[in-house]
């Protein structure tokens, strides 16, 4: 009888423990007050559902009461402490007059999203804050995960949490204008925390893909929660790239091109949902970066080859996200894709041309792409020479173990 | 709630400009104080001269020093500032954004704290 009703209320953490804490920090106005709260409040289920039953409703039943949990805290305090004395008797007045729309509780984690991502924070405060806040995930967690200390982690959190009260970030999606540019950190949050699960090759694995776990959950909730096509863009984008993880590592843990992947591994669930949200979100016309990232990865699911993609339609992909977001890492990419649509030459003299301008000449993946198309067109002394640039340049293990391969491989050519 | 809205400028590049973009910018500054003030935002601010005209003072060993110029030698100067009354952050970010220099150098937006004789802590960390 204890187990299941411990089992039951294990579950009901599990589901509601986020969405409670997100309306309680509305509530009460505070991050570290809601914590509380929602500890409290739990407390208070264990010992008391196992002889009232669990209640019809229990999220509103657990934000009730921690909201009444954190009054009492508050009146305890203010033995010791006036100042507290005004803010539960505030509490308290609201708490008398209110009726709560279950609307309104929807949009808590919404809004504990924008405050965790708010451009005010540092990025690595935000991602530490999101998925401490809005994933619940511990701080020990988190820290291995961005293979930081616990205690530098946990300063991190609190500082961000300290900037978040004393500057007055507040507590609410914004609108216009202003939710553009707002939801633009919100997603870079979410492709930084996905990006540390898939392509960091040193620290705890399990966590690490949980955290791509957490930011399709995470970029999931905010499809659903707001109606921004680029918010599909980037969910379509993690799908995307997620479903070739089983094919993109080899048994021996090295890195596997996409050219040399075997695509029967890639997850065509996962490809089917992603594709259907980029014609969602490009069907808007109000797409951005991320939808075109992933309508890339979208043309390269469709094809069972490297030989069978749309290279003209990758290529017109790129010269469209080149004009929303310039950068010279997307122009190598596109110079790989012109390689691979018009042959080894027109892709060569691109890369020259971006390397002689200066912002890669520290790239080791522009000297790989630079070495490949040399040995395709059959300049081995050059290919050689690029591929050990490359290498003395790279400082990822599985990366320079590939590399080296490629050398081995040129020399017994 | 009380911001601080510092300018901060590179001095040289601004002392290139012609006389006549020189105007032009004041003459927006002054429109974007008149626009604040109206819309009940403004509290009180002033540009100042530039830092060739600034002196530091420090007191050490109960000795008061003069020197010469800003406090630091940075890539950017302080220029003015405004004090604004803001609902929250966003509103003070909204806000800052219509500082005309903002186009220039950028604008340090800090919440001004009360000054109270006792419980403040260093750094406004209050735990």
């Amino acid at each position: 009888m204890a187990d299941s009703f411990s089992a039951r209320i294990q579950e009901i953490y599990h589901q509601e423990s986020r969405r409670v804490l997100a309306t309680l920090i509305r509530l009460l106005g505070s991050f570290e007050l809601a914590e509380e709260a929602l500890h409290d409040a739990f407390a208070a289920a264990i010992n008391q559902w196992p002889g009232e039953g669990v209640p019809d409703n229990p999220r509103a039943w657990l934000v009730s009461t921690g909201r009444f949990k954190a009054i009492d805290q508050l009146r305890r305090k203010a033995r010791f402490d006036v100042s507290f004395e005004e803010v539960a008797d505030r509490l308290e007045a609201e708490l008398a007059c209110e009726d709560e729309a279950p609307q309104e509780i929807e949009d808590d984690r919404l809004r504990l999203i924008f405050t965790c991502c708010h451009p005010g924070l540092a990025p690595e405060a935000q991602l530490a804050l999101t998925l401490r806040e809005v994933c619940g995930l511990t701080t020990e967690e988190i820290a291995s995960a961005f293979l930081t200390s616990t205690p530098t982690l946990a300063q991190r959190i609190v500082r961000a949490k300290a900037k978040i009260r004393d500057a007055n970030i507040p507590y609410a999606v914004p609108e216009g204008q202003e939710l553009q540019e707002r939801l633009a950190s919100v997603l870079h949050a979410i492709y930084l925390i996905f990006n540390e699960g898939y392509s960091a090759s040193a620290g705890e694995r399990l966590i690490r893909q949980d955290l791509c776990g957490e930011a399709i959950r995470l970029a999931r909730l905010l499809c659903q929660l707001l109606p921004e096509p680029e918010a599909r863009g980037l969910l379509a984008l993690l799908l995307l790239q997620d479903a070739r993880r089983r094919a993109r590592v080899s048994a021996e843990g090295d890195l596997v091109l996409l050219e040399d992947q075997d695509r029967s591994l890639w997850n065509r669930e996962r490809i089917q949902e992603g594709s259907n949200l980029v014609l969602q979100a490009l069907a808007s016309r109000r797409f951005g970066p991320y939808t075109l990232q992933a309508a890339i990865a979208a043309v390269h699911s469709e094809a069972d080859n490297m030989e069978a993609t749309d290279w003209h339609q990758i290529v017109g992909l790129y010269d469209a996200l080149l004009v929303r977001s310039p950068s010279p890492v997307i122009e190598l990419n596109r110079a790989v894709a012109v390689a691979m649509r018009d042959g080894p030459q027109p892709g060569l003299e691109l890369i020259d041309k971006l390397l002689a301008g200066g912002a890669l000449s520290d790239y080791h993946l522009a000297y790989a792409a630079r070495a490949d198309l040399l040995r395709r067109l059959g300049q081995t002394e050059q290919a050689r020479s690029a591929y050990r640039r490359a290498l003395a340049l790279s400082r990822q293990g599985p990366e320079q173990r590939f590399l080296a391969r490629r050398l081995a491989e040129i020399d017994t050519e | 709630m009380k911001y601080l809205a510092l300018v901060y400028y590179d001095e040289n590049l601004m002392a290139q400009k012609t006389q006549q973009e020189w105007d032009a910018l004041n003459q927006e500054c002054i429109a974007c104080v008149e626009g604040l003030s109206e819309s009940g935002h403004f509290i009180t601010g002033s540009p100042l001269m530039p830092t060739s005209a600034a002196t530091t003072v420090r007191v050490r060993d109960k000795r008061v020093t003069v020197t010469d110029g800003p406090f630091a030698e940075t890539k950017e100067q302080l220029a003015g500032f405004y004090m604004l009354e803001a609902r929250d952050l966003n509103e003070a970010i909204a806000l800052a954004g219509k500082i005309p220099p903002a186009r220039y150098g950028s604008i340090e937006v800090r919440p001004a704290r009360e000054l109270v004789s006792e419980g403040n802590q260093a750094g406004g960390d209050a735990g």
